[in-house]
């Protein structure tokens, strides 16, 4: 159809539907347009008023305070654009050890409240409906003030043997450093890790000829595993030895050390966000029809076969979007960090404010960082959901 | 006459407080066809899932091939091996291929390898009249398509016994024939079936024995001949004169 004449006459264009929908699309981006420049000239010409344009040079500056935990170099004379990634660093380790253990304790409880055990679905209930009820922030000053700092004080440490030591100050854990047998074992360890993936990848193509998908990755796994303890011993040396940590004075030294903020945010985080992330899991089993499971069953398959084969492959479906929602929560709630005392992005940036007045360009820079980790987390889940799609007709 | 492959002896089953079946006696022979009938909520379905354990009976005896069904998994799993079962709704998996669908379980279960459980798959496909399908989804299929795929599915494990619980029920009519007919040259082979079904045409023509069932129990039995001219319990005239009528 070309052209806008009936039988009964032409159209008015503003009876037209096709056109009516282009001029809705053009008055909406006409007044979206119309209200950003309206604020942003609003925002410049105010700030202007001020005597503070809007500048990014301060970012080279001397930053004048102490961060309490940095991945890197950082001292009291680094930059501000320094602090700043110490920051959005402490931001990354914090959601990314968070995602990894909250998808784990979630996928664990949300399986365990569909157990046919009644103890067993019951606590999980219990643990997703306390923790979904109690609001993060207060969740996080719990942790923070009743449970991590108040454990006891360095002289009077809670040992776990030699292993582990507890403390109002942080919690100091043995942990493995290189030895004599190091420097050759690091090799062996590399080649037993690429004989891992060697097996791996060749379990997984006769997967492919013979339609029977063996555990791949695990069979790499033990392969790995195997083969690195096997060169434990073939290394001249011991690879690795263990570092204890010991009371040195008022406080302790070696092993490492955790501190009480960085846990009291990522126990908070990990906790409260495996109980959203349970719940996720569970709808997604339960949104496969209970004639899947029969199916499967008449088949032969045996339980494991059955959530292995059929019901996973189809929850996962379900559960990717939500999930991705939950990964983004995490990330963004991290800025809660801030009531525990743990230097985040947000924290960092807010000290920033304080002491240079900076306030418009540090939200900028903080908000353009949280949006950026968001956008890369959605288009990596919404790469992997493309790869699980049901084909229909 | 040989031993009966599938016996039941006083089979009840309780939902709760609900009596669903109440003492189920009955005897299929090899190759026997038997046709089980009667108004909804009769327990037709729930008897024929306690024949490979969908269902759990919690008294009297199922033998089903010389093996007891009982709490022990691993005559579960040997009787599950030798029953196919086809599902009112297909329930083919969505996000396999029919071919993978029905070599999901020979690859698995039977141990086969792909070559030989594929060759196996197409000769199926062939016999329910749709091996240009093999590589579609069932989402793709036509609702007739998607039952001969389950019937397929069900047959490359090589059962010897298949259930049917009400097959051409969400079908729409100008599909129930396709799927009929496989049923029929299914049965002229000589399986063993038993079939939960209204299609009373499909009855006559193919079931050597029909069980009329009501409230968990079997009212009366017989072959087609005994049944439709000859029914016995005033209660089987009523129900054949409701779904006969038209």
């Amino acid at each position: 159809m070309t052209t806008n004449t009936s039988e009964h006459g032409a159209v008015p264009f503003w009876r037209d539907e096709r056109y009516i929908q282009i001029i809705a699309q053009v008055i909406v981006v006409a007044a979206l347009v119309a209200l950003f420049y309206w604020l942003i000239h609003n925002l410049l010409t105010g700030l202007a008023a001020l005597g503070i344009p809007l500048s990014f040079r301060f970012l080279g500056i001397e930053a004048q305070f102490d961060i309490g935990e940095t991945l890197i170099e950082y001292s009291r004379n680094s930059t501000y654009a320094q602090a700043i990634l110490v920051g959005l660093l402490n931001t990354i380790k914090v959601s990314f050890i968070g995602i990894i253990f909250a998808t784990i304790v979630g996928v664990i409880v949300g399986i365990a409240r569909l157990s046919r055990n009644w103890l067993v679905s019951r606590i999980a209930a219990v643990y997703v409906q306390v923790l979904r009820n109690i609001p993060l922030l207060v969740f996080l000053i719990f942790l923070s003030t009743t449970v991590f700092h108040k454990l006891p004080r360095v002289q009077q440490a809670l040992a776990l043997g030699k292993m582990a030591f507890l403390t109002n100050r942080g919690i100091y854990t043995v942990w493995p450093v290189p030895a004599e047998g190091w420097n050759v074992y690091k090799w062996l360890l590399l080649g037993s890790f690429v004989i891992g993936v060697l097996v791996a990848i060749y379990f997984y193509r006769q997967g492919l000829r013979t339609g029977r998908m063996p555990l791949y990755w695990l069979w790499g796994f033990l392969t790995f595993l195997a083969l690195s303890i096997i060169a434990w011993f073939v290394a001249p040396g011991a690879p690795l030895a263990l570092d204890y940590p010991y009371l040195a004075g008022r406080n302790f030294k070696g092993g490492q050390s955790l501190t009480p903020e960085f846990m009291a945010i990522l126990s908070g985080l990990v906790i409260y966000t495996s109980a959203f992330i349970a719940e996720v899991v569970r709808a997604g089993i339960q949104a496969v029809s209970k004639g899947q499971r029969e199916a499967a069953t008449a088949v032969g398959l045996t339980s494991f076969q059955t959530m292995r084969l059929v019901i996973f492959p189809q929850a996962m479906r379900v559960i990717i979007p939500p999930l991705t929602s939950q990964y983004l929560n995490l990330t963004k709630n991290s800025s809660l960090a801030i009531a525990v005392g743990y230097p985040d992005l947000f924290a960092v940036g807010s000290t920033i404010i304080n002491q240079s007045g900076r306030a418009v360009e540090v939200i900028l820079i903080t908000m353009a960082v949280y949006l950026t980790f968001s956008l890369l987390t959605s288009l990596f889940m919404n790469w992997y959901n493309r790869h699980t799609r049901l084909v229909e007709r | 006459m040989s031993e009966p492959i599938i016996i039941c002896r006083d089979v009840h089953k309780w939902y709760g407080q609900f009596h669903a079946l109440r003492g189920i006696d009955m005897e299929v022979q090899k190759g026997e066809v038997v046709v089980i009938f009667g108004p909804s909520g009769s327990g037709k379905s729930t008897f024929i899932r306690c024949i490979n354990r969908l269902e759990e009976h919690q008294r009297g005896t199922i033998i089903v091939d010389g093996i007891e069904l009982s709490h022990d998994v691993r005559n579960i799993a040997a009787i599950r091996r030798e029953v196919g079962m086809v599902f009112q709704q297909f329930n083919l998996f969505p996000h396999l291929t029919v071919m993978q669908n029905i070599t999901l379980g020979p690859i698995y279960v039977r141990k086969w390898n792909k070559d030989k459980a594929e060759e196996i798959a197409m000769q199926l496909l062939e016999r329910v009249g749709i091996p240009e399908q093999a590589h579609k989804y069932p989402g793709q299929l036509s609702g007739g398509q998607q039952q001969r795929v389950a019937i397929a599915r069900a047959l490359a494990m090589q059962p010897k016994i298949m259930l049917f619980d009400e097959p051409t029920s969400a079908l729409d009519p100008e599909m129930i024939k396709e799927v009929l007919d496989v049923m029929e040259e299914l049965a002229e082979s000589g399986m063993t079936m038993m079939v939960v079904t209204h299609e009373m045409g499909f009855a006559r023509a193919v079931a050597d024995t029909m069980y009329f069932f009501d409230e968990g129990q079997v009212v009366e039995s017989g072959t087609p001949e005994q049944i439709f001219e000859h029914p016995q319990e005033d209660r089987t005239k009523l129900f054949l004169s409701q779904i006969l009528q038209h």
